[in-house]
C-alpha cells in the first residue's frame, strides 16, 4: 500500500433542514440594530430542538459509512460545542453509528480549525488505518449579534484511508498564530468578538497569502481548480479575493450560514461531490492561524441528498427552538426527566444503536429484545438486529397539542419496520399534516428528552418522512 | 373445569358521590360520600362488611398507596382492606376482587370502592407521569388523547372511510353523552352541545377536538356485594347479579408487532368473548340492553361498538350516525353520560359504570330511567390502544 493510495474514501454532510431567512433577523431588531438590515438577504441553517453537534455528527456519520460500507479503526470528532465536557460525546455516536467498541475514538475542540488540522494531520500521517473524522457544530449566536444570522448549524465528516480515494493530499500548510478575533471561554454561552476589518486586514489576509504562495509552489500549482474557503461570510470571500480565486464554498455559506468547525469538511465534502476527476481543489480554514490543504481529485463522490429546506416564519419559534427565549413552557414541562443511568446501560444497544430482537424460531423482530417472542413464545431465541437504518411505514400518527415539547405538536405513532416489528415512536422534522398511514419514513439520531434540572440528555432515534430524493 | 362467577354475587348496595371539580373534597370525603349511600342502600351496618378493596390509579396523587386510605377514611375495624390497581380498569379491578371474595365463600360481605383525586395537579388533563425508567429511554411522551388519537387515523385507513365521516360520527357520540349527562345530577359536564360544538372545538390531538376528550374529575363510587343467599337472608326477593366479570390484559403484541391494525382494542374482543361465554350470552347485539363504555375519547367509542360485537366490522360511523346507540336507540350506550360527561374519576370509573347499571335494572334511574332493561355491560380499557387493560362487566337482573 503505497502513500498515492491514501486519502479521502468517502465524505458525507449533513444539514440540519431549518432555514432561518437573515429578513427575520433584520425585522426582529430593526429597532435595536437598523445596522443589521445588511444581512436581510441571507439564509442560515439552525438545528431543532432536539438536534445538537453530537446528533448532527452521527447523521454526518452515517452518511459516510453508507458510502465507504467498512468499517473504521479511528472515530475522531471536531467540535467546539459538544454536548458534555466530561463523558465520551465520541462514545455516543460510536454507538449511535454500530462501531466496534474497541476503536480508537478522539475528540477535538478548541478552534474553528478542530477539523480542518485534524485532517490535515491525518493526511499527512497516513499509515494503514481507517479514520471516520466528523466535524460537527452548533454554536447559537446571541439574539443581534452581527453573526446571528450567518451562523449555521451543520455536520460534515470523510473517511481517510488506503484504498481507492475520492482525493489525495497533494500539499499542505499549517500556521498556528493566537490571533483573537474572537474568542468564547469555557462555560460561556457566547463568543466575544472583534472588529471584522482589524481580523481581515491585519490578520489573516497576510498569512493566507504566504501560506498560499507556499503551497502553490509545494503543489507544483500556478491555482487551482477549486479555491474552497472555510472562514465566516465576509472574510471568505475578502481572502479568496487576496488570493485572486473565486470562492467555491460560497453558495452554500449563503444558504447555510458559516458552521464553525464542521464548515472545512462541509465544503470539502459538497466540492468534491461536484468535482471531476483530475481537477485540484484546495481547502482553506482559519482560526487562530490557518490550515491550507490542495487535493488532487481522482473521482467523483456521490453528494449527500438533503431533506427539503423548512423556511422559519417566527423568530421568536427560531429563539424557543434554540433554548434562546425562555418562554413560559407550562406545568407539564416540569415533568422530571431524571435518567435511571443503570436502566440506560442495561439497555444501551437498544438505545443508542436501536437494535431490536429478532426471533431465530419464527424471524418476528420485536422492540426491545426480550427474554420471550411476542409472537411465538420461545424463549430465549432473539438475536439483535440494528433497526437504525431500516426505512419504515407509519402505521398510525397524531399531531399532540397537549403533550409538553419544545416545538408542537408532539407528533408521534406506530410505525412498522417490516418483520412484523412495530415500534411506538416520536417523529422529528415533520409538519403538521404532512403525515398520513402509509407515508414513508426513515429514522434520525435525536435528543429523546432534557433534563435541565442535572444537566443530562437522553438520545433515540426518531422517524421522519423519507427524503424523496434518496435514491 | 371452572365455570366462573355468574350469578354467585348479587349487589347489596351502590353509592356514587357527585362528580367534578370536587375542590371542595379530597379523596377521604369522596369515598364517605359515596360509601354512606351504599351502606343505607345495602340496608346494613357499616361493621357487617368482611373485606374490602380499594381501587385508586394516581395514588400519587392525594390519596396514597396501599388500604389503609379506604381503611381511614371510613374508619373501617381493622378488616383485610387491598389497594388495587389497573390502569382505568381499576374499578372493575375492585368489585372482581370482592367479588371473587364473596364468590370464594370466603367472606359473605365485602365492599369495593373507587376512588380517584385527579383535581390536586394544578393544570388541565391528566396528571404528569412520575419518573419513570426503561420506558422514558425510547416511548414518546404522550398523552391519553394522543394514544387514542392514534385509532382515528388506523381507523379511517383501514375502513377507507374519509376523516370527515368518521369526524362526524365522533362529534354525534359526544353530542348524544351531553344531551344524556343533563338528566344526570351527579354528572360533571351538564350542558348540551352540537355537533358543530364537537367539531370547530380546539384541536387537542389531531384528529380529536376538546370536545372528543372526556371529563377529568375526581369521585367515588362504590358496591357492596354478597352472595344470593345471603342477600335471601336480608330479606331480597330479587337483586342485580354479576354474569360476568372478565379481564384481559395486553402481552406487549400490539406495541410491538405489526399483526395488530391499530384501528382496534385487541383485549376488548378477548375480554368480551370470555364474557360472553361467562354470561351465556348468545348474541351481544341483541342480547344487551344497556351499554356503559369506556368513552374515554369519542374515537375510543365508536371503536368499541365493533370490539364489543355490537357493530358489524367498519360498521360503527353508520350505527352511531343512525342513533342505534342514543338513548332512544336498540342500545343505549352512556345513558348516564358516560366517562365523556359524567366525567372520569379513573379508579372510580368501573363502579360507576355498574352504579348506572344497577339503578338502570332496578328501574331507580329517575329521568333517564329506560324502559325494563334487563341486561347491561360495563366496560373499561385501562392504558391506551398499544397496551392496555380490558375490562368487561355484565349485570343482570336475578330472583333469588
Amino acid at each position: 500500500m503505497n502513500d498515492a493510495e491514501f486519502g479521502i474514501l468517502a465524505c458525507g454532510t449533513y444539514v440540519p433542514r431549518h432555514r432561518l431567512p437573515g429578513q427575520l433577523v433584520a425585522d426582529a431588531h430593526a429597532w435595536f440594530q437598523p445596522s443589521l438590515k445588511s444581512v436581510s438577504g441571507l439564509s442560515r441553517s439552525f438545528a431543532n430542538w432536539d438536534e445538537d453537534a453530537l446528533t448532527m455528527a452521527v447523521e454526518a456519520g452515517r452518511r459516510c459509512l453508507s458510502e465507504s460500507g467498512d468499517s473504521v479503526d479511528h472515530l475522531a470528532i471536531a467540535s467546539t460545542t459538544l454536548p458534555f465536557a466530561d463523558r465520551s460525546n465520541a462514545g455516543i455516536i460510536r454507538e449511535a453509528l454500530d462501531l466496534g467498541s474497541h476503536i480508537d475514538l478522539s475528540e477535538n475542540g478548541g478552534s474553528q480549525r478542530a477539523a480542518s488540522s485534524t485532517l490535515s494531520m491525518a493526511l499527512r500521517t497516513a499509515g494503514d488505518t481507517r479514520t471516520l473524522l466528523l466535524a460537527s457544530d452548533c454554536y447559537d449566536s446571541q439574539p443581534a449579534a452581527a453573526d446571528e444570522a450567518s451562523t449555521g448549524h451543520a455536520a460534515a465528516g470523510v473517511v481517510l484511508g488506503p484504498g481507492e480515494p475520492i482525493a489525495t493530499l497533494k500539499a499542505s500548510v499549517t500556521l498556528n498564530q493566537d490571533f483573537v478575533d474572537h474568542y468564547r471561554s469555557a462555560g460561556d454561552a457566547f463568543n466575544y468578538s472583534l472588529e471584522p476589518r482589524w481580523t481581515r486586514d491585519a490578520g489573516y489576509k497576510n498569512q493566507v497569502v504566504a501560506a498560499w504562495s507556499q503551497c502553490l509552489v509545494d503543489a507544483d500549482l500556478d491555482r487551482v481548480d477549486r479555491l474552497l474557503v472555510a472562514a465566516p461570510g465576509g472574510l471568505a470571500s475578502a481572502l479568496a479575493k487576496s488570493l485572486s480565486q473565486e470562492n467555491a464554498g460560497a453558495a452554500l455559506s449563503r444558504s447555510i450560514g458559516y458552521a464553525g468547525s464542521a464548515q472545512a469538511l462541509l465544503v470539502l465534502a459538497d466540492a468534491l461531490g461536484h468535482a471531476n476527476a483530475g481537477e485540484t481543489v484546495a481547502l482553506l480554514a482559519v482560526g487562530q492561524g490557518i490550515d491550507l490543504m490542495i487535493f488532487d481529485v481522482k473521482r467523483s463522490a456521490p453528494l449527500t441528498p438533503s431533506g427539503e429546506p423548512l423556511i422559519e416564519d417566527n423568530y421568536t419559534r427560531y429563539l424557543a427552538t434554540r433554548r434562546l427565549l425562555a418562554i413560559d413552557e407550562g406545568i407539564r414541562a416540569e415533568r422530571d426527566n431524571r435518567t435511571s443511568q443503570s436502566a440506560a446501560w442495561r439497555k444501551h444497544e437498544a438505545v443508542t444503536a436501536f437494535k431490536g430482537g429478532k426471533c431465530s424460531q419464527c424471524g418476528t423482530v420485536q422492540y426491545p429484545m426480550s427474554r420471550i417472542c411476542v409472537d411465538c413464545g420461545a424463549s430465549d431465541s432473539q438475536v439483535l438486529v440494528p433497526l437504525s437504518s431500516r426505512h419504515g411505514k407509519v402505521r398510525s400518527f397524531t399531531e399532540d397539542w397537549l403533550a409538553f415539547t419544545q416545538r408542537p405538536p408532539l407528533v408521534f405513532g406506530n410505525v412498522g419496520f417490516g418483520d412484523g416489528a412495530n415500534v411506538m415512536m416520536e417523529f422529528t422534522d415533520v409538519l403538521p399534516g404532512q403525515l398520513e398511514v402509509d407515508t414513508p419514513v426513515e429514522l434520525r439520531f435525536r435528543i429523546k428528552d432534557l433534563d435541565e434540572r442535572r444537566g443530562f440528555r437522553r438520545y433515540f432515534w426518531k422517524p421522519t418522512p423519507a427524503s424523496e430524493s434518496r435514491g | 373445569m371452572a365455570k366462573g362467577i355468574s350469578d354467585k354475587v348479587v349487589i347489596l348496595g351502590m353509592g356514587c358521590s357527585r362528580f367534578g371539580e370536587r375542590w371542595d373534597c379530597g379523596p377521604e370525603d369522596l369515598m364517605v360520600e359515596a360509601f354512606s349511600e351504599a351502606v343505607s342502600d345495602a340496608g346494613i351496618e357499616k361493621d357487617d362488611i368482611q373485606a374490602a378493596w380499594l381501587g385508586v390509579f394516581f395514588q400519587e396523587q392525594s390519596t396514597g398507596k396501599s388500604g389503609i386510605p379506604l381503611s381511614q377514611a371510613l374508619r373501617l375495624k381493622n378488616i383485610p382492606v387491598t389497594r388495587v390497581e389497573n390502569l382505568c380498569a381499576t374499578g372493575t379491578e375492585s368489585l372482581r376482587a370482592a367479588a371473587y371474595a364473596v364468590a370464594s365463600g370466603a367472606v359473605d360481605i365485602a365492599l369495593a370502592m373507587g376512588v380517584e383525586k385527579l383535581k390536586d395537579t394544578g393544570f388541565g388533563g391528566l396528571p404528569e407521569r412520575t419518573k419513570g425508567s426503561v420506558e422514558d429511554l425510547w416511548l414518546p411522551n404522550s398523552t391519553a388523547p394522543g394514544s387514542f388519537a392514534q385509532l382515528a387515523s388506523a381507523y379511517a385507513a383501514k375502513h377507507d372511510r374519509a376523516m370527515s365521516d368518521l369526524k362526524r360520527a365522533m362529534a354525534h357520540i359526544s353530542v348524544k353523552s351531553h344531551d344524556n349527562a343533563v338528566k344526570n345530577p351527579k354528572a360533571h359536564l351538564r350542558r348540551a352541545i352540537s355537533e358543530d360544538d364537537v367539531l370547530n372545538a380546539p384541536m387537542v390531538s389531531y384528529p380529536l377536538g376538546v370536545l372528543d376528550c372526556c371529563g377529568v374529575s375526581d369521585g367515588a363510587a362504590c358496591a357492596i356485594v354478597c352472595s344470593p343467599d345471603v342477600a335471601k337472608r336480608l330479606g331480597r326477593s330479587d337483586a342485580v347479579s354479576i354474569k360476568s366479570l372478565q379481564l384481559s390484559a395486553s402481552n406487549g403484541y400490539e406495541l410491538t408487532n405489526d399483526g395488530w391494525d391499530g384501528a382496534h382494542t385487541m383485549t376488548t374482543r378477548i375480554a368480551a368473548q370470555r364474557a360472553y361465554d361467562e354470561a351465556g350470552l348468545g348474541d351481544p347485539a341483541t342480547d344487551i340492553d344497556l351499554l356503559e363504555v369506556h368513552d374515554c375519547f369519542s374515537v375510543t367509542e365508536l371503536v368499541l361498538m365493533e370490539d364489543l360485537g355490537v357493530s358489524a366490522e367498519g360498521r360503527a360511523i353508520n350505527d352511531v350516525l343512525d342513533g342505534r346507540y342514543d338513548a332512544d336507540g336498540d342500545m343505549p350506550c352512556q345513558i348516564d353520560g358516560g366517562l365523556k360527561c359524567f366525567g372520569h374519576p379513573i379508579g372510580a370509573s368501573g363502579l360507576r359504570m355498574a352504579y348506572e347499571i344497577y339503578l338502570q335494572l332496578s328501574g331507580r334511574a329517575g329521568e333517564r330511567q329506560l324502559t325494563s332493561p334487563s341486561i347491561g355491560l360495563a366496560h373499561n380499557l385501562g392504558g391506551v390502544p398499544n397496551r392496555n387493560v380490558a375490562s368487561i362487566a355484565i349485570y343482570g337482573l336475578t330472583s333469588l
